[in-house]
Formats: C-alpha cells, structure tokens, sequence
C-alpha cells in the first residue's frame, strides 16, 4: 500500500514537473512570436538568432518563471523599446483608426453592392 | 460630362499616389524606436569585470551625470570610438562601462591597448542587463542623470569627436 501511494505521487511530481515546463516554453514562444527583432527587419524575435534575439529569449524566460503575465512582459519592453517591438499593436487614440478602418470599408463595400442589386 | 469627371477623378488619385511614393524615395528606409519613458528603474547589482564587487549603476559615482557605454572587445566601432572615451575621462566624465556577451580575457587585453576610460566596469554575459537599459547592441552610450535617473541622450552606435562636444555641453550647461 505505502508503495503504490510512493509510486503515484511519483508519477504526480514528474507530470507536474513536465506540464510548467511546456507549458512556459510555449508561453515564451508565443511571447516572442510576437516581439519584432529590432536590428534584424522584418524577423520576430523567435525566428532570429542574433545577439539581442537571443538576449531577449534569456529575458523573457527569466520573466516567465518569476510569475510575470504576458501583458506585463510586453508593458516592461514597450516602456524600454516603445509600442513598435509587438507585431500586434494595442488598441489606443494613436491605432484606433488602424482598427477601425477594414470595418469602415467593409461597411462602405457592402453598402455599394447593396445599392448595384437594389438598382437592378 | 460624366467622362470627364471620372477622367478628372483619375488624374488625381495618381497625382496623390505619385506624390505619396515620391515623398517615400527620401526617407531614411532604418527606423529606431523612440521611447516616451526616460526614466531608469533598474537597480540590480552588477558583477565588475575584475571580480570583486558588485553594484547597481547608480552605485558607482558621485557626479550629477554620468555615462554608461555599452562595448565588446569584438566590436569593431568600439574601437574607434575608445579614443574619445579616453578623451572624455580626461574631461572630467564618469562613464560606467558594461562590457556585452565578451570574454573576460579579451577585454581586459583591449583595454591594456587602448587605455582604460572607464570609472567601472560590469559584465553582460547573457545580454539582458543591456535590454534591461533599453539598449540593442553595441556600441550604445547612454548620457544619465543621477539624481533623476533619467536618460537625458541615448546614441546608437559610435561616439564620434562631435558627440563627445554635444555631450560636454550638456553636461557644463546643466551643471550651472
């Protein structure tokens, strides 16, 4: 009895170990999927293996196993680099038109083609 | 008269675009990131090149201003940068050099060779002490006031003997 209860909790400790370990290495590869490698254009961070790519991953690692979320990990590096290190820019006064805009012309679109049927 | 109009409508979207991709052809095609936020918030203690202490950059000097210059000993610019380093030191300018992903060896050679400009130095060997400053490569100077510990001047690249005037200027210009 005592065996099996060793064994399980075993088995329980190495799932856990096994599960945060991928499961921070797919974070930092999300993370840095997203980050713009700035001395390497059009490179994210993930695919570059340059020096400061590669600094960048150490520190975003780092980040990730002291408990830091993804938001502030882009917060602390948008403060350092400003907003043009993520691919994925926030919505803000400065980017709204750049969010609203595919709906404006999406919106004018259909209204054309609403109008060219309704004439015929 | 309806022709006309489309004609007319025509012409002047290819005036816009023209002027739009002319206007293009002069910009400088490398873009450096500006950042609104000055301010340093980074006070971990750094290990110096020698070994034997460590300290944050703030730890170091005593002066309203001082520089932190980022270098390698293989980094080309740095080497042509180091004689207005040099010259600097003379002026009287506490800089802080953090020494990136280098050997120790090596850099303790380059600085045998070319003189030794720097108050203190710190090792990088990973890098992220330099990300942590906002840097993304070498070299890098940062111009920083101690009291607010902001970065009043940051410049990418080598120090040339223009940079080391600006710098002096406006380091005597606050002073007063």
């Amino acid at each position: 009895m005592k065996k099996k209860f060793k064994n399980i909790f075993f088995i329980l400790i190495v799932l856990l170990f096994f599960n945060s370990s991928t499961y921070s290495s797919d974070q930092l590869n999300k993370i840095t999927k997203n980050l713009r490698c700035l001395i390497c254009q059009g490179q994210s961070v993930y695919d570059s293996q340059s020096e400061f790519a590669l600094s960048m991953k150490v520190l975003i690692q780092e980040k990730i196993q002291e408990g830091q979320s993804e938001k502030q990990i882009y917060n602390f590096l948008k403060d350092k680099y400003g907003d043009w290190i993520v691919y994925d820019p926030e919505i803000n006064q400065k980017t709204i038109l750049l969010w609203l805009f595919p709906l404006i012309l999406f919106i004018f679109g259909g209204l054309l083609i609403a109008r060219k049927l309704s004439i015929k | 008269m309806r022709d006309r109009t489309k004609f007319s409508i025509l012409i002047f979207i290819l005036i816009f675009v023209f002027i739009v991709f002319f206007k293009g052809l002069y910009k400088k095609p490398t873009y450096y990131p500006v950042s609104e936020l000055k301010k340093i918030e980074f006070n971990k203690k750094i290990r110096t090149l020698d070994n034997q202490n460590e300290y944050s950059i703030f730890e170091i000097t005593n002066n309203n201003f001082f520089l932190v210059n980022i270098w390698a000993s293989w980094c080309a610019p740095c080497r042509d940068e180091h004689k207005y380093l040099v010259t600097l030191k003379k002026d009287g300018v506490d800089i802080i050099g953090i020494n990136y992903k280098d050997k120790v060896s090596n850099a303790k050679n380059f600085l045998e060779k070319l003189g030794n400009p720097y108050k203190e130095i710190l090792i990088d060997l990973d890098g992220t002490n330099s990300i942590e400053l906002g840097a993304i490569g070498v070299p890098e100077t940062f111009l920083i006031n101690s009291d607010s510990k902001e970065i009043i001047k940051k410049y990418i690249g080598p120090i040339d003997y223009n940079k080391t005037v600006e710098i002096l200027e406006i380091i005597n210009e606050k002073k007063i």
